[in-house]
């Protein structure tokens, strides 16, 4: 039984070598500039595992990535440069955040463009039908006799 | 006019469908390289035979060639080494590879094995000029021009699909203009 548990016991620890991570570690002089580091790496994308920043990913060429920015921070490059920097060598895909230009001016505008268009569509709607009631009263004065000698019959 | 107006939301589906259409059959995996138009990052590197000599972006010049980037551990290197061993031979290509995040021993029992198809190989053990050239992952194909700009970059093994229907047409193109 001893046997057993300290077999499970060692099982238990080598998994959790296994799961441990290895991250490594940078110096930041200051609380806020390692928030600032922290800012940027979740801004980026992993270009290998598409659905992750460079943040969360595992991949080798996220950890490139990362000592990059580090690199490029301790430099004192602006979080533009940093950002330019890796755009220049993996792509545009890189930003989560793509930046507005003559290009994504689209695809920024387009929620602004769907909910006017939406707006312009349901406030014409309205108004047709506040005029129609406007303009032809409910009734036509033949129709009204019909009523009410409608109303009148049941009555009796 | 109202008639008309009915028929509105079909239009906008089938728009809808055509556009979306477009985008089946793509490879998300696969993008664009941010360094094409561009020239060779500078590097000075090893060369892989010779840990004197060092190697810098000259060594893409002069002729149109193909950068490949590769490794002992990256399994698709093992399956398009055989291609890329016939288009240095039957074709006459420049190959130049780039040993990408290796090691020289293992790189050596590599090509001891299936054979050596380059002109020349950079032997970059940190991935430094990889990551100056955007490489996610080994294998990646460069084509360099003779002036030593990237024409084009495919990600993925090279095989006869990919060079007649991609890399020969680019490399034809980067011919001619020089």
């Amino acid at each position: 039984m001893r046997y057993v548990q300290s077999a499970f016991l060692l099982l238990i620890l080598c998994a959790s070598g296994v799961q441990a991570e290895v991250r490594e570690v940078y110096d930041f002089d200051t609380r806020a500039e390692e928030q600032r580091y922290q800012n940027l790496i979740v801004e980026l994308r992993c270009p290998k595992c598409q659905n992750q920043n460079i943040a969360d990913s595992n991949a080798p060429i996220s950890k490139d990535m990362r000592d990059q920015v580090y690199r490029l921070m301790k430099n004192g490059a602006t979080n533009d440069e940093i950002v330019g920097d890796l755009v220049g060598r993996f792509g545009e895909f890189v930003q989560y955040n793509p930046p507005v230009d003559k290009r994504t001016i689209l695809l920024w505008a387009f929620p602004a463009i769907a909910v006017i268009g939406g707006v312009l569509i349901v406030a014409g709607v309205a108004m047709r039908s506040r005029k129609r009631e406007e303009d032809e009263p409910a009734l036509s004065p033949e129709e009204q006799a019909r009523v009410e000698k409608m109303l009148a019959d049941k009555d009796q | 006019m109202k008639r008309l107006l009915l028929f509105l939301p079909l239009v906008i589906a089938v728009g809808v469908g055509i556009f979306l259409a477009a985008g089946i059959g793509k490879d998300p995996t696969k993008l664009e390289s941010a360094r094409i138009g561009k020239p060779v990052p500078a590097f000075s590197l090893e060369s892989l035979n010779k840990p004197t000599q060092l190697l810098n972006e000259s060594v893409l010049k002069g002729e149109v060639a193909l950068l490949n980037v590769w490794a002992e551990w990256c399994p698709s290197c093992w399956d398009e080494h055989e291609y890329l061993m016939w288009l240095s031979k039957e074709k006459g290509i420049r190959i130049v590879g780039l040993n990408y995040k290796d090691q020289r021993e293992t790189a050596f029992s590599f090509l001891g094995r299936l054979g050596n198809p380059y002109d020349e190989i950079i032997f970059d053990p940190k991935g430094s000029l990889g990551f100056d050239l955007g490489v996610y992952g080994a294998p990646e194909t460069f084509v360099i021009d003779a002036d030593g700009i990237v024409q084009y970059r495919h990600v993925g093994v090279v095989n006869k699909r990919v060079w007649e229907e991609v890399l020969l047409p680019v490399i034809q193109k980067a011919k001619g203009n020089s």
